[in-house]
């Protein structure tokens, strides 16, 4: 089934470049942010690159993801391509650095509603089939959907924005096995394709093996790097 | 006709109509005993005070006496929409914001029908000024206290959805605009019901009023029109005002979602 999604991707690679011409390389670079349960903290995520985030609930994982995405107050500063997120329309900002919040919140009855503005509906339809949906899915109403299906649907309503870099809240939490390799082939591919930078938290350490390349886990509200393997 | 004037006696009569109410509602344990009473003497009393009010404001027409009145009404009113909120604006936000919405839509639609419509003379003839601000003011404090309350109210709900929204690039005012409407809808609903249903299911107070003090019933029945459209205009603005307003202050320049602007009434 990987095989599969993964085919579809390679065989619509074409639109992809659409993405890349249309902006520069999306590197990520955290400085002195300081959130609510956090010290001052310092990240940098290289365009493309994958990072991995853990620790204990409550620890602030998600407040940090949100001073990324600039939802809450905060200190510090946050560069996108070198170009900092107080230079940016806040709108805007969040349009290029995408967040998937753990929980996907739906407004309207029907799924198609919640794809606005000019998106690119092939490149939208390659990324449907490789999460095993069609084009229909976007008449269905959201009610019908199981929480897996609306947490696929809330990544690829991100992915639409075309974001330069990810915070990804535990997006496969309510997903069988099948449909969380789907979902991590699909952002490894987006990531590769437009050079996005990741944040991916997730609790499950063979997964942060195979998403991301560095670990960092929080503790005593202070983000440490893990070196090595996981136990 | 002359206007068959009401005694003590006669009111005292009514008022035994009240006290009935209340024992029956001791008996029952209704828990409104106490608040039938209050409010029948605040009633008594507040109207006996504007009786007095009015009876000396009707000899002096000077428009000094007819400004200050202008703002206690006013002040009282922005008062009344900051208690009728279950969520409110820190500070004296929630004030500002009310009393400005009240001020803005209330004294244009009254101050147009005083000089263009009616144009007694002066405009600021107490026995015109004086009622219509009163009706102006008590329906657009509805309006604004409805619209503003369902504002806060469904933002702290919703925050999940609104955030969501701005997470995907919506600017706020995109992010909160179903509730928006909602808001302002549930501001403006009961104003144009009242039009709908007048002279059918009931019959205005104001044009019961003049009736009663023997006007010629098509006299009255064309200052009700006139005081329906002024109440239903001024509730509309100001209702639309206020929750533009309110829906701005709920985010802040970085476009963020800030419910902590907002803190729960004290019951």
């Amino acid at each position: 089934m990987t095989s599969i999604c993964n085919d579809a991707l390679r065989h619509r690679s074409l639109y992809y470049i659409k993405i890349i011409g249309r902006d520069p390389l999306g590197h990520l670079h955290i400085e002195n942010l300081v959130t609510r349960t956090l010290e001052p903290l310092n990240l940098t995520v290289a365009a493309g690159e994958s990072v991995s985030l853990c620790g204990p609930s409550g620890c602030g994982k998600s407040l940090l993801l949100r001073a990324i995405a600039d939802l809450d107050p905060h200190d510090g500063e946050v560069l996108l391509d070198e170009k900092a997120c107080h230079t940016y329309r806040a709108s805007e900002w969040r349009k290029r650095v995408g967040f998937l919040p753990a929980v996907s919140q739906w407004w309207r009855d029907s799924v198609g509603e919640h794809f606005s503005g000019d998106f690119d509906r092939q490149l939208l339809s390659t990324w449907f089939a490789a999460l095993g949906f069609d084009e229909s899915t976007l008449e269905l109403p959201v009610a019908t959907l199981s929480s897996g299906e609306r947490q696929r649907l809330a990544l690829l309503r991100l992915l639409v924005n075309q974001p330069q870099a990810l915070l990804l809240d535990e997006p496969s939490a309510a997903l069988d096995p099948e449909n969380t390799r789907r979902v991590e082939a699909l952002v490894a591919d987006y990531r590769a394709r437009s050079h996005c930078a990741a944040i991916w938290v997730s609790h499950d350490p063979k997964q942060r093996q195979r998403v991301a390349s560095r670990h960092f886990v929080i503790k005593q509200g202070r983000l440490q790097q893990v070196e090595g393997e996981w136990n | 006709m002359e206007l068959i004037t009401l005694s003590a006696w006669d009111l005292s009569l009514a008022a035994l109509l009240i006290v009935v109410l209340a024992l029956l509602s001791f008996q029952m344990q209704l828990g409104l005993g106490r608040s039938i009473i209050i409010a029948a003497l605040r009633t008594v009393i507040q109207l006996m005070l504007i009786g007095l009010i009015l009876k000396l404001l009707f000899s002096t027409t000077h428009p000094g006496w007819m400004a200050l009145v202008a703002l206690v009404m006013l002040l009282a009113a922005g008062r009344e929409v900051v208690v009728r909120q279950q969520r409110r604006f820190i500070g004296l936000k929630s004030f500002t914001l009310g009393t400005l919405s009240l001020f803005i839509s209330t004294i244009v639609v009254t101050l147009l029908v005083l000089t263009v419509v009616i144009s007694a003379d002066p405009w600021y003839t107490p026995q015109y000024a004086i009622p219509l601000l009163g009706m102006m003011f008590g329906n657009t404090m509805n309006g604004i206290a409805l619209g503003l309350d369902r504002l806060t109210q469904s933002a702290w709900q919703q925050r999940d959805v609104i955030e969501a929204r701005l997470i995907l690039g919506h600017p706020p005012q995109q992010a909160i605009s179903d509730i928006r409407r909602d808001s302002i809808r549930s501001g403006m609903i009961p104003i144009i019901n009242a039009m709908a249903v007048a002279g059918i299911v009931s019959l205005p107070g104001m044009m019961t009023g003049q009736i009663l003090a023997g006007a010629d019933p098509m006299t009255a029945v064309n200052y009700q029109i006139l005081i329906m459209f002024m109440v239903t205009a001024g509730t509309g603005f100001g209702t639309l005002f206020a929750v533009a307003l309110g829906s701005r202050h709920l985010f802040d320049k970085r476009e963020r979602l800030r419910l902590d602007r907002l803190q729960k009434a004290v019951v």
